[in-house]
C-alpha cells in the first residue's frame, strides 16, 4: 500500500486567503464548513455547559431566571440551527457526494460557495443577537410570546434562522441536481453507496420543509415589527396556527438531522465488517420512507396543545410508523455484523455507540407517540433525554464517526489510534452519564426550561452534570488531536481502512479534480471479498 | 477538457457535455421552484385558514382592493410571461436581438406591475387600511379585527410577490449583460431558460392571489 504524500491534491493547490475564500471546489468549501461549524458547536456547548452547572444545585443560584431562559434558548438555537442540520450534510456531503459518484465536483459550485456564505451571513446575524441582549424564547420561537412579550432579540433571531434556511436548501438542491445528473458511467441508483441514498433523502427534506420555515419565521418577524396579525391572539390569530406551521418543518428536520448520520453507519458498518451491507434495497429505500413519513407526524408535538383527539389519534399512528424503515437500519446493520469480520477501529466504536444509543432514543420515541405517555411526560425532562439520545448520541455520534473515518482522505495523514479510541470511550461513557438520568427526572416530574428544582432531584441532576463534564473532554480531544495529526500524522496512502467505494480509488487528499480520469463503475459499492478476509490495520 | 476537440466556451470543467450542464441547470430551476411552491404554500395555508374561520370579514375586506387595477395588473403581467417566452423562443433560434428585445419587453411590464402595485399601495395608506399602523374600518366596525388579517396577509402576499418580482428583473439584467457580451446566444441558453421559467412560475403565483384577495367578495 502506497504512503506516500501526493506531490498535488485539492490543499496545495494554492494557498492564499482567496484561494479558499473564493474557492469553488466542493472539498474545500466542506473544510469552510468544518471550521465554521465546529465554532458554532463550541459555542453552543458553551451554554449547555453553563445549563449544566446551574443545574448542579436545586436553587437557581448560578445565574438569573432571564439569564437561564436564554441560556437553553441560545444552546438550542444555535445547536439545531448553526450545527446539527449542517453538520454531515454540509461538511462530509459536501467532501464526498461528487467523491463517491466519481464526478469532478457538484453541479453548482458557485451556488456551493454561495451557500457557504449564506450560513456565515446566518451565523454572524446569530452571533449579532447574542451580542446584543439575546433570545429567550425557547428554539421553539412561539408565538404570542415571541411576536408580543419577549423584551430579547426576536426579530434578529427569526431573519437569522430564515437567512440560514436557504444555505440548508441550496445545498440540497446541490445534491439532488448532482445525484441525478454527474453519476460516472456504470453507476445506476443501486451502485450508489448508502450515504447517498441518506444524503438524498435529507435534501428532499431540505428543500420542501426549510420553505415553510422560512416563511412561518418571517411572519413572526412582520408580526413583532408591524403589528400584523398572525397568531397572536390579541390581533385575532391563533397560535396553535404557529405551532402547525414551526413543527411542519421542525419535526422533518429531526430526520434532517439523523438522516445523514444513518447514512455514515451504514458506510461504517460495511468498512468494518467488511461486508456488503445486509438488504441494501431496504436501507436505501427506508431513507425515503423515513423523509415521507417525516412530513406526516408533526401533530405528535402538540397533544397538549389542543388540538382535536382525532388529529391526534392518526398523528399517534402515524408517529409509530415512522419506527418501521427505522428499525429496518438497525436490524440491518446488526445484520451486517453477523459473522462479519468486524474490526473495531475508532470509527466502528462511534457506528456501534451510534446503533445502541440510537435504538433508546428510537424507543422512547414510541413511548412519546402512545398519547397517554405523552400528556404525562410533556414538557420534561424525559423529552429532553430522548431527542438528546437522538441528536447527541445519533447525530454526533455518527458525524465524529464519519470525520474519523474519511479524516485520512479528507487531510491525508493518519490520527493517533489509540487517543482516538480513548475519546471515542469518553464519549460514551460521557453521554449516557448526561442523559440517562434525565429519562428517570422527566419520568419523576422535573420539568424542562425550569432551573430551580426540588432537592429531591439533585442525585440524578449532579450525575447529569458530572456526565456532561466528562462529556465535554471526550469532544474536545478530537480537535486537538486531529489538529495535530494535520501536521504530525503519518501520511494515510489512499485506502488506508481498504474499504470499497470510489472515494477510496484516489489519492489522499484527493487531487482538485478529483480522479486523474472519470472512473467507471462496474461493481456494486460494498464488493468486499468473499470468503472474508481480515482486516490489517 | 482535453479530450473534447471542440469544447463549447460556454462549458463549465465539471461537466461531460453542454447538454449535461443545461439539464443540470433545468433540473436545478424546477428543484429551486419546488421550494418556492412550499415557501408560498405556507402563506395560502394561514389564508386558507383564516379565510374559512372569517369568510364574511373577507369578503367585506375584499371590497376594498381595486378591481380594474388588479385586472390591469393581471394582464400586464400575463403579457409578459409571452415576451418571455419569446426571449426564449429567440435564444433558441441564436437571435441575440431578439433575446435583447423581449427581455426589455418584459422588464417594462415588470416596472408597469410594479407601478401599479406602488399605486395601489398608496391608495391603501390613504385609506388607513394598513394593518397595525391606522386602521380604520368605519363601514363595517364588526369585522374591523379579521379585516386586519385579510389585509396583513395582503401586503405580505402581493409584498413577497413583488420582492420575487424584483428579483427576477435582476436576473433579468444579468442576462442581457451575458448576451451583450456573447455568452448567451451561440446554442447556449439555458440561463435564459430558467429565467424563463422563474418568471412563469412568479406569474402562476398572481394568477392564485388575484381571485383569492380581489374576486372572493363579488360572487354572492
Amino acid at each position: 500500500m502506497a504512503t506516500e504524500f501526493p506531490a498535488h491534491h485539492y490543499l496545495n493547490d494554492g494557498y492564499g486567503i482567496k484561494s479558499w475564500l473564493l474557492t469553488r471546489d466542493h472539498k474545500r468549501i466542506a473544510l469552510l464548513y468544518l471550521i465554521a461549524v465546529t465554532f458554532f458547536f463550541f459555542v453552543g456547548g458553551a451554554f449547555a455547559v453553563l445549563i449544566r452547572l446551574d443545574l448542579a444545585t436545586p436553587p437557581g443560584d448560578l445565574v438569573s431566571d432571564d439569564t437561564y431562559n436564554q441560556l437553553f434558548t441560545m444552546h438550542g438555537v444555535i445547536m439545531v440551527f448553526f450545527f446539527l442540520i449542517p453538520a454531515i450534510p454540509a461538511i462530509l456531503g459536501n467532501f464526498l457526494v461528487p467523491l463517491m459518484i466519481g464526478a469532478k465536483d457538484l453541479a453548482f459550485p458557485k451556488l456551493n460557495l454561495l451557500s457557504w456564505y449564506i450560513y456565515i451571513i446566518g451565523g454572524l446575524m446569530g452571533v449579532y443577537v447574542l451580542l446584543t441582549g439575546g433570545l429567550d424564547t425557547g428554539w421553539t420561537m412561539y408565538a404570542p410570546f415571541s411576536t408580543r412579550f419577549s423584551t430579547t432579540r426576536v426579530v434578529p433571531a427569526a431573519l437569522a434562522i430564515f437567512v440560514t434556511g436557504f444555505s440548508s436548501i441550496l445545498t440540497g438542491l446541490n445534491f439532488i441536481v448532482t445525484i441525478h445528473k454527474m453519476r460516472a458511467p456504470g453507476m445506476g441508483w443501486f451502485n450508489m453507496p448508502l450515504f447517498l441514498w441518506s444524503t438524498y433523502a435529507t435534501s428532499l427534506i431540505n428543500i420542501l420543509g426549510t420553505p415553510v420555515i422560512a416563511i412561518t419565521a418571517l411572519l413572526v418577524a412582520v408580526e413583532r415589527l408591524f403589528r400584523f396579525g398572525f397568531f397572536d391572539p390579541a390581533l385575532g390569530g391563533d397560535p396553535v396556527l404557529f405551532q402547525h406551521l414551526f413543527w411542519f418543518y421542525s419535526h422533518p428536520a429531526v430526520y434532517i438531522m439523523i438522516l445523514p448520520a444513518m447514512g455514515v453507519i451504514s458506510e461504517l458498518v460495511a468498512a468494518f465488517c467488511r461486508k456488503p451491507v445486509f438488504g441494501y434495497s431496504f436501507v436505501a429505500f427506508s431513507s425515503l420512507g423515513i423523509a415521507v413519513l417525516g412530513f406526516l407526524v408533526w401533530g405528535h408535538h402538540m397533544f397538549v396543545a389542543g388540538q382535536s383527539v382525532y388529529a391526534s389519534l392518526i398523528f399517534s399512528m402515524l408517529s409509530f410508523l415512522v419506527a418501521i424503515p427505522s428499525a429496518i437500519k438497525v436490524f440491518n446493520w446488526t445484520a451486517t455484523m453477523y459473522k462479519g469480520s468486524v474490526s473495531w477501529q475508532t470509527p466502528m466504536l462511534y457506528a456501534i455507540g451510534f446503533i445502541g444509543l440510537f435504538t433508546i432514543g428510537g424507543l422512547t420515541g414510541l413511548f412519546l407517540a402512545s398519547i397517554g405517555v405523552n400528556v404525562h411526560v410533556t414538557d420534561t425532562y424525559f423529552i429532553i433525554a430522548h431527542f438528546h439520545y437522538i441528536m447527541v448520541g445519533g447525530t454526533i455520534m455518527g458525524y465524529l464517526g464519519g470525520l474519523h473515518y474519511w479524516w485520512p482522505k479528507i487531510s491525508g495523514r493518519l490520527y493517533p489510534e489509540g487517543l482516538s479510541k480513548l475519546s471515542a470511550a469518553i464519549i460514551f461513557i460521557g453521554f449516557n452519564l448526561t442523559f440517562f438520568p434525565q429519562f428517570i427526572l422527566g419520568y419523576l416530574g422535573m420539568p424542562r426550561r425550569y432551573h430551580a428544582y426540588p432537592p429531591e432531584f439533585q442525585v440524578l441532576n449532579v450525575l447529569s452534570s458530572a456526565g456532561a463534564s466528562i462529556l465535554g473532554v471526550g469532544y474536545l480531544l478530537p480537535m486537538f488531536y486531529l489538529a495535530w495529526s494535520l501536521r504530525y500524522g503519518k501520511p494515510a496512502g489512499a485506502n488506508p481502512w481498504g474499504a470499497s467505494g470510489l472515494e477510496w480509488t484516489t489519492t489522499s487528499p484527493p487531487p482538485t479534480e478529483n480522479f486523474p480520469v472519470t472512473p467507471t463503475v462496474t461493481e456494486s459499492p460494498y464488493h468486499y471479498p468473499s470468503p472474508v478476509v481480515k482486516h490489517v490495520a | 477538457m482535453h479530450n473534447h476537440t471542440t469544447a463549447h466556451p460556454a462549458l463549465a470543467h465539471h461537466f461531460d457535455s453542454l447538454d449535461q450542464q443545461q439539464e443540470a441547470a433545468s433540473l436545478g430551476m424546477w428543484v429551486f421552484l419546488l421550494t418556492e411552491i412550499l415557501f408560498f404554500g405556507g402563506l395560502f395555508l394561514v389564508y386558507t385558514i383564516y379565510r374559512g374561520w372569517y369568510p364574511q370579514a373577507f369578503a367585506s375586506a375584499s371590497h376594498h382592493l381595486d378591481i380594474p387595477l388588479g385586472t390591469i395588473n393581471t394582464a400586464v403581467l400575463i403579457g409578459s410571461s409571452l415576451t418571455m417566452a419569446m426571449a426564449v423562443h429567440a435564444a433558441q433560434l441564436n437571435s441575440r436581438k431578439g433575446i435583447m428585445v423581449f427581455i426589455v419587453l418584459t422588464m417594462v411590464l415588470g416596472t408597469v406591475f410594479l407601478g401599479i402595485k406602488g399605486l395601489e399601495y398608496s391608495h391603501k395608506f390613504h385609506e388607513h387600511l394598513i394593518p397595525g399602523l391606522h386602521f380604520e374600518y368605519a363601514a363595517e366596525p364588526q369585522f374591523v379585527r379579521h379585516a386586519q388579517i385579510f389585509f396583513s396577509l395582503y401586503f405580505v402576499m402581493t409584498g413577497l410577490h413583488a420582492a420575487h418580482m424584483i428579483v427576477g428583473m435582476g436576473l433579468m439584467t444579468w442576462m442581457l449583460i451575458w448576451t451583450a457580451r456573447g455568452v448567451i446566444g451561440n446554442g447556449y441558453y439555458s440561463p435564459v431558460e430558467i429565467v424563463g421559467l422563474y418568471w412563469h412560475f412568479v406569474d402562476i403565483v398572481w394568477i392564485f392571489l388575484f381571485p383569492l384577495l380581489y374576486l372572493i367578495g363579488r360572487h354572492a
